[in-house]
This record gives structure tokens, C-alpha cells and sequence, in this order.
């Protein structure tokens, strides 16, 4: 097993070493500087800032200044806010974003499953049209339209929750954008879980439990629940992609101080470190969750060897 | 000679009625589907309407009216009412439908030629290529693939046409995996050996016989994938990096409703209305299709 995790981190850093070149490549190919002003910087001062920041060098030394510090573990210093690194900047707006994502997913998760497995249960009967008619709404309704019609409905209109802001993560600002991020992976989670739950309870093990009396909540939620939330756990790694993108959406809607909305700002600020800095998390965050994802996979399929 | 002929002619009736061919058998079973027929009407008029109703109207997209400012639904012949600059909603959302289906067919496509190419190249040919290959589709999975989607639109400044590429080159990966899975099962078949048999070439049993066979899942995919497009650029749009103004999309009329929505919900309200039930079409038509052609998952 933990041969396995270290090998598994290993690939991820040819993953990690690549994605980096890309976006920093990309990200400089963009026309515009970050020293880019209203007010044209005199050549002089333009030097000394370029100097200052080490992009006086050709830029194949300065990807290899780059790779060499985030070896190190340094970011570097944000190109437009003075006074803080990247790493500050991360380490200051991640959490808002990790805590809604987080609700969102342990929220989807419990909800989604309990009604695939409802769905399953009373298969082509009421509840099961009622529920897989729900999540095709779900899957359809994106959340760049929830979320202001939410805003608008029960926030503006009814004045129940507040329309935006954080407030220090109070919990009446943090319930609209974690429905508005949970409701798609509600209706994704639900329609996995009943597919593979009605898979399952035609197998043969389950009939053996059957067979040998078992209670049918045991059967269920015991015997047959692990097997059928197998392609729900292969579903976590872009599950949680899916989240990131939510989360610029939610953040821009609702006001919040997360990450997404530096990414594109930055992006468009040319605000090279910043961005890189993000793609970086993000990319570290993805391959961590996936690693999560084939281990607990491994957990709960005693048929699946890592090797 | 008068038993023959007649024996002749009950066995082509008998051909005759075996002779429904898998895609005649699909389209039964996905007509017989209320819900896909319901998504294949829904579309048709959408589609229709995007093509033809922005000629119909009275009014162009960019049309700005000074005394028609902020005006609510059905007031001055604006059936959906009109925005802050007075440009009339109907027209501008017809418009914004058709720039979305057109990114969703374009895109599509992009994806579903690369996707199919690679795919069935690295499960035909196998071996060492076939390892590369599908590693590199592994490696482009694990990347927050909307970030360089970001970076791209930011980088060469958002066109149209980079649009469909970039989405088009983001949604290849599944396809080619579909593709492979297909084709490896497809390639010890006996048609494809008779074809090796026969003297073609690698490059012509993929095009004639691998990919002619593997249309089905494919199908399905793309149902699937054409409204994932759409999300995705309505996403982009909705962060100011889609279609810039005064074009626009369906996701670019939602933002901009998005923020107006305290002063005129209209102007949120209809363009959602239009992209949930296009993407719904969508959804029930790829639904109804995977169960028509793959009948063994219900």
C-alpha cells in the first residue's frame, strides 16, 4: 500500500512538471506585461522593475529560475499585489474555497446516494421517476443559473439569507453557494448510485444474502451499497475538478474571498506568479483526490489489487 | 420450376422481415421513447428558431434604442422585453441560441475527429504506441483542464474560433478512450482479418472497417458531449472570457441578466429558460439514444 502511494506520487510529478511548463509557457506567450500602467513607465524604471523581478532574463532561464524555486517550495512574489507572496495569497483564500467545497461534496454525497438508492429500490415505480426526473433537472440546470435565480428568489425577494459577502464564513452566507454547488453533483451522485445499485442487487452474492435471511436493510445498505458506490468513488476526481469550476462561478455571484476569483483576475492582470501559483494547487489538489479515489476504490473492492 | 419460384419467393419475404438492420431497430426503440421523441421536437424548433427568427424579427441583435430602455416583456413590440441599452431581449437571445449550438455542433466535432483518430489508431495499431498514447490521455485527465481553457482565452484574446478549438481539443480525451475500448474489441472480429487477409493497409482498415463499426457509442457520446460544450462556453462567457459583446451566447445573455437581475428579472429569467430546455433536449435525445443502441443497460 504505501509502496503503492509512493509510486503513484512519483508518476505525479512528470504530471505536475508538465502542467507547470504548459501554463508557464502559455501564460507568457500572452501579449501585455504585468507592469503594463495607464501611465507608460519611463525605460528606465521599466529596467529596474524587469530586473527586479528577474524578467530582464531570456525566458528559458527564467523557467529554470522558476522550476528551481518551486522545488524549493517559493512561489515566488505576487506581480501585483506588493507585499505578498503567492504562497501568502494561497494560504490566505484557500480556505474558503476548500470549506465550501468540502460541504458541497460531503453534502452531495450523502443526499445523492440516499436517493439513488431509494430510486433503485422502487425501480420504474414513483419515487424512481421522481427522483431520476430531479437529477436530469440537476444535471441540465447549471449553476451560473441557479445561483441568481436563488439570489434572486430567496434572498432578494424573500430577504431569508443574504445576497452575498462572506461574513467571516457565517453559516446564513455559506447555505446558498454550498446548495448551488452540491444541487449538479446531487443529481450526477444519484444517477451513479441508482445505476450501479440496480446492478448490483441482480448479482448473485446478493441473492446469497438473500438466501440466507438476511434483514433487507442489511443486504442494502451493508452488502450491496459498497459494491454499487464504486463508480461513485471513480467519480470523485472530476467530481471535484467540476467544484473548482463551480467555485469560480459561486465566488463571482456571491462576493466570497476564495481562490477562483484571483484566477481570472490575475490571469487577466498578467499577474504570471499568481496564476501559476493556482494552476500549481489545483493541479496538486486533482492528483491528490484521484490517488484518494483509487485507494478507497481498493478499500471497498477487495477485488481490485493495487499493484 | 413453379415450387422453386415460390419457395424463392418465401425465402426473400423471409429475408425480408428478418432484414431490420441494428440502426432500424434502434430507431424504433428510441421512437418508441416519449421522452427522446419529446428532446428531438424540442430541438428541431430550437434549431429552427436560432436559424430563421433572428431574420424574422423586426429588430438586430446590436439594435440600440434610446427610448426603449429597461422595457418589461410584451411592452412596444418586445415580446421578451428589452435591456439597458434597449436592444430587443427576443432578438438577442435568438442570436445567442445560435452562437451556442453552433459552438456546441463546431466543438463537438473538433472533439469528435481528433477523439475518434487517436482512439482508434492507438487500439488498432497496440503495443508500445498504443501505451504512449492512452498515457498522454491520462496525464491531460489529471489537469484542471478550465484553467488552460482560461489561459488560452487570455493568451490569444477570446475569438470565436478559438473558442471552438479549445473546447473542441478539451473534450476529445473521453471519446478516445471510448474509441480505443471499441476498437480493441472490434479488431480480432473476422471481417477486419479477411480485410488484413486481403491485402489493406492499416490506414484503410481503420478508416473502412474499424470506424464505420464503432459509430454507435459514438453517437451516443456526442449527444452528450454537444450540450457539455455549451455549458462550457456559457461558462467561459459567463466570466467574461466567451463571445464579447455586443455578441452573444446564451451563457454571456445569462451574466449579463445575472447582474441586472434586481432591475429586470426578465432578462435572467428567459435566456435560462432557453438553455435549460436545450441542454435538456439534448440530455433526453442522448439518453434515449444509449438505451436504443446499447439495450442491454436497461
Amino acid at each position: 500500500m504505501l509502496q503503492y502511494i509512493g509510486r503513484r506520487l512519483l508518476v505525479a510529478i512528470p504530471t505536475l512538471f508538465l502542467v507547470i511548463t504548459a501554463a508557464f509557457f502559455m501564460m507568457r506567450a500572452a501579449p501585455g506585461s504585468p507592469f503594463d500602467m495607464d501611465r507608460k513607465l519611463s525605460p528606465e524604471i521599466e529596467a529596474n522593475v524587469l530586473a527586479q523581478f528577474g524578467m530582464n532574463k531570456p525566458l528559458g532561464e527564467q523557467y529554470v529560475d522558476y522550476l528551481a524555486g518551486v522545488v524549493r517550495g517559493d512561489l515566488g512574489p505576487s506581480l501585483k499585489y506588493r507585499d505578498k507572496t503567492v504562497l501568502d495569497i494561497v494560504k490566505e483564500n484557500y480556505p474558503v474555497s476548500l470549506r465550501l467545497g468540502f460541504f458541497a461534496i460531503a453534502i452531495a454525497s450523502v443526499v445523492g446516494v440516499s436517493l439513488g438508492v431509494m430510486a433503485a429500490l422502487r425501480q420504474n415505480k414513483l419515487t424512481d421517476n421522481v427522483v431520476m426526473t430531479v437529477a436530469i433537472l440537476g444535471v441540465c440546470i447549471p449553476t451560473f443559473v441557479t445561483a441568481p435565480l436563488l439570489v434572486l428568489g430567496i434572498a432578494s425577494k424573500l430577504g431569508w439569507l443574504p445576497t452575498a459577502g462572506w461574513n467571516d464564513g457565517a453559516l446564513a452566507n455559506m447555505v446558498l453557494p454550498i446548495v448551488v454547488l452540491s444541487l449538479p453533483q446531487i443529481a450526477i451522485i444519484s444517477r451513479l448510485t441508482r445505476a450501479g445499485m440496480i446492478e448490483v442487487l441482480h448479482s448473485n452474492y446478493v441473492r446469497t444474502a438473500r438466501a440466507k435471511g438476511l434483514p433487507e436493510a442489511v443486504i442494502v445498505w451493508k452488502h450491496a451499497l459498497r459494491a454499487a458506490i464504486l463508480p461513485l468513488v471513480s467519480y470523485l476526481g472530476p467530481a471535484c475538478a467540476g467544484l473548482i469550476t463551480g467555485s469560480l462561478v459561486v465566488e463571482k455571484i456571491f462576493n466570497l474571498p476564495g481562490l477562483g476569483k484571483f484566477f481570472v483576475i490575475s490571469a487577466l492582470q498578467r499577474d504570471y506568479t499568481v496564476v501559476m501559483g493556482m494552476v500549481i494547487f489545483y493541479a496538486g489538489l486533482i492528483l491528490v483526490l484521484n490517488l484518494v479515489a483509487d485507494l478507497l476504490y481498493a478499500v471497498l473492492d477487495p477485488r481490485v489489487r493495487l499493484a | 420450376m413453379i415450387l422453386a419460384s415460390a419457395r424463392a419467393e418465401t425465402i426473400t419475404k423471409a429475408q425480408a422481415v428478418q432484414g431490420r438492420s441494428l440502426w432500424e431497430d434502434a430507431w424504433r426503440r428510441l421512437m418508441r421513447n416519449k421522452a427522446a421523441v419529446t428532446g428531438m421536437v424540442t430541438l428541431a424548433v430550437l434549431v429552427l428558431a436560432a436559424i430563421v427568427g433572428p431574420w424574422l424579427s423586426p429588430f438586430t441583435y446590436d439594435q440600440v434604442n434610446k427610448s426603449d430602455v429597461w422595457l418589461p416583456p410584451l411592452a412596444n413590440g418586445h415580446l421578451m422585453g428589452s435591456d439597458a441599452l434597449g436592444r430587443d431581449l427576443l432578438t438577442r437571445l435568438l442570436i445567442g441560441l445560435r452562437v451556442s449550438l453552433a459552438i456546441g455542433f463546431v466543438a463537438t466535432f473538433v472533439s469528435l475527429v481528433i477523439g475518434v483518430a487517436w482512439g482508434a489508431v492507438a487500439g488498432y495499431v497496440g503495443g508500445k504506441l498504443d501505451e504512449v498514447m492512452m498515457r498522454f490521455v491520462d496525464v491531460l485527465y489529471s489537469l484542471p483542464f478550465i484553467f488552460f481553457v482560461i489561459l488560452l482565452m487570455v493568451t490569444f484574446g477570446s475569438n470565436i474560433i478559438l473558442i471552438f478549438v479549445a473546447i473542441g481539443a478539451v473534450e476529445w480525451l473521453t471519446m478516445s478512450r471510448i474509441v480505443r475500448g471499441q476498437t480493441l474489441t472490434l479488431k480480432h472480429k473476422e471481417f477486419v482479418e479477411a480485410a488484413r487477409a486481403s491485402g489493406l493497409n492499416r490506414g484503410a482498415i481503420i478508416a473502412r472497417h474499424i470506424v464505420p463499426n464503432l459509430l454507435g457509442p459514438v453517437v451516443v457520446y456526442v449527444t452528450l458531449t454537444i450540450p457539455a460544450v455549451i455549458l462550457a462556453e456559457s461558462f467561459l462567457s459567463f466570466l467574461g472570457l466567451g463571445v464579447q459583446p455586443p455578441m452573444a451566447s446564451l451563457g454571456a445573455l445569462i451574466a449579463g441578466g445575472a447582474s441586472d437581475m434586481e432591475l429586470a428579472p426578465w432578462l435572467l429569467i428567459f435566456p435560462s429558460i432557453v438553455m435549460v430546455t436545450t441542454l435538456m433536449s439534448f440530455n433526453f435525445i442522448g439518453d434515449g439514444l444509449r438505451d436504443a443502441i446499447d439495450p442491454k443497460d436497461r
